[in-house]
């Protein structure tokens, strides 16, 4: 379903990322899953954390730039074909996918999506029997 | 519109001219007798005091330059025995050795009146709180307000510098009408309200008097903005006394020069001529009533242009306009000029981002190379890499266009740029020559 993510700013530069990670970690804020996107200056961390509202407010407290962005998850069978079909069903109605990372978990896998459409993409995808995760599901992982 | 010193600063041009003339006079005539630089200076010119009759002869003395007050570092060019000297202050020195003034009992209350006419001219008066969070110490920031402040008669709070958080609640709970401070960080101040939890409305704030770096009009517009408050723009450099050397009236066209004291001249930076009524060029500042240190055409290096014709506030004071820049400021980047205002000009007109940057220039290769450090706004940040691409190659095209120049921009984490309490450093520039 739709989930709430964290995105933070982040210079690139080295020891950023692991400031902010030791700022979480002091709190002992678990991360369920975790991306980064880079360019050649600077970057953006994505997060997937059990209190995004709370972990927010901790980071920016740190001067971080942080803004949370909603994003689907959704899991499927831990098979190439099946990530190809979600993201098929997709493109097949023009919706495109800004970004998505994803994980295994055993037999399954978690993906997370970022689309230009969120409404119209959670549609599709239910109606093609793809498998939603709750946020409580979610971060249970 | 109150006025200070209406005798003065409404005076008629001729009165003023004859003023100047005289004190001229007196002062030409106390530096070629107590200061041997400038006896050298003259006599090597082939004058002296006599040849020096009038306002209008002017023109036949020597300019003075920062190196000069450096090379007599730090007395030498005091024109009183040490006895007579009742305060010193002093340039950060940051490029070189510090620049030292010197004050007379009679120096320090001309500045007290200087500054009187400043305050109220932005419109302060005895029923006001003035907030100075100038720096207090040997940069004369904060004393200079200090002792107009008290010489109006308000209730002058000498908060200094730093320690933000504290600023905020004693403004609040002082109930601080009137502040002071450089605009940057004026603007620092507006953010840390914003965060601070206590809202405009409890805060009593209604005038800044702000100086001591450049400022562009686009940031007078977001510090009005955001703190609710007209933003009054004051002038000064230690060298000729500090702060109440030229300010703002409320019609804000112009900064009236206290040219009772002060005369300004405006010259060619390269040619050295003086230069016809409303050219623009260099500001420079001969002192005519000052005791401890007179300075005889002393080059400030700030580029402006005046304006002789009466203001709509009635003083007759010729008027500066806000400083377009510096002439030792301005950078020459593949041979095109560059003043670190025009940048700010442009990062001011776009919402999305914040006037605080850093201009690096380097050398590589033998090519200028220039890189804009600017601050991503948090409101605007998205988590979209395409997003943020887009905003920098916006910003990259529009310093183009109205500089000419390429610039490389980068975009950094909010906060990182320093914000300063005495002057920013805006510029690194990095190349050897």
């Amino acid at each position: 379903m739709v989930i709430n993510q964290l995105s933070v700013f982040l210079e690139n530069k080295s020891g950023r990322l692991t400031e902010v990670l030791e700022v979480l970690g002091k709190e002992n804020i678990r991360i369920t899953a975790l991306s980064v996107a880079d360019t050649a200056e600077f970057g953006i961390l994505r997060l997937i954390v059990p209190d995004p509202e709370r972990t927010r407010e901790l980071l920016k407290k740190h001067n971080f730039t942080v803004n949370l962005t909603e994003v689907i998850s959704v899991t499927a069978p831990n098979e190439a074909q099946h990530y190809a079909k979600i993201l098929r069903v997709l493109s097949d109605l023009d919706i495109s996918v800004e970004y998505t990372y994803a994980f295994s978990l055993g037999e399954k896998s978690l993906i997370i999506l970022r689309c230009s459409n969120s409404d119209e993409a959670i549609k599709a995808l239910k109606s093609h029997e793809v498998e939603f995760l709750k946020a409580s599901d979610l971060y249970n992982i | 519109m109150e006025i200070w010193n209406r005798h003065f600063e409404c005076m008629d041009r001729d009165g003023i001219k004859h003023v100047q003339s005289e004190r001229l006079r007196e002062t030409v005539e106390r530096v070629y007798f107590n200061v041997p630089y400038y006896r050298n200076r003259m006599q090597k010119a082939g004058i002296g005091p006599e040849n020096i009759n009038s306002i209008d002869d002017l023109q036949k003395l020597p300019f003075t330059t920062k190196q000069d007050l450096r090379d007599n570092y730090p007395f030498g060019l005091f024109a009183v025995p040490m006895s007579e000297i009742v305060r010193i202050h002093a340039s950060s020195g940051t490029t070189g050795k510090p620049t030292v003034v010197g004050y007379t009992r009679n120096d320090i209350a001309t500045w007290s009146e200087v500054m009187a006419r400043t305050l109220t001219s932005a419109g302060a008066s005895r029923h006001d709180f003035i907030h100075i969070a100038y720096g207090y110490g040997l940069f004369t920031g904060g004393l200079g307000l200090h002792y107009g402040g008290e010489k109006i008669g308000a209730s002058v709070i000498p908060i200094s510098g730093g320690n933000t958080a504290r600023q905020i609640q004693l403004m609040h709970d002082f109930g601080s009408t009137v502040l002071a401070c450089t605009p940057s960080y004026a603007l620092h101040l507006a953010e840390a309200i914003q965060e601070s939890g206590i809202k405009r409305e409890e805060l009593k704030l209604r005038v800044g008097v702000f100086g001591a770096e450049p400022w562009t009009e686009n940031m007078r517009r977001e510090i009005e903005e955001k703190l609710q408050i007209r933003a009054i723009d004051i002038y000064g450099l230690s060298e000729v006394i500090g702060p109440g050397v030229a300010s703002e009236c409320p019609v804000q066209d112009g900064l009236h020069i206290n040219e009772d004291h002060f005369y300004a001249e405006i010259i060619d930076p390269v040619s050295l001529n003086v230069l016809p009524e409303g050219s623009s060029g260099e500001l420079v500042f001969t002192t005519i009533t000052k005791e401890g240190l007179p300075l005889i055409r002393y080059r400030t290096r700030d580029l402006t242009r005046l304006n002789y014709e009466k203001c709509k506030c009635g003083r007759t004071m010729v008027r500066m306009e806000k400083c377009l820049g510096r002439s030792d400021d301005m950078l020459i980047i593949r041979g095109v000029n560059l003043f670190p205002s025009q940048v700010e000009s442009v990062l001011l007109e776009m919402s999305e981002i914040k006037p605080h940057y850093l201009l690096i220039v380097d050398r590589v290769n033998n090519l200028d190379t220039l890189e804009l450090k600017v601050e991503v706004d948090e409101e605007f940040f998205q988590d979209k890499i395409s997003q943020l691409e887009a905003l920098r190659q916006k910003l990259q095209n529009n310093l183009e266009n109205s500089i000419g120049l390429g610039i490389k921009v980068t975009l950094v984490e909010p906060k990182i740029i320093q914000r300063s309490e005495g002057k920013a450093q805006r510029v690194i520039d990095n190349r050897k020559f």
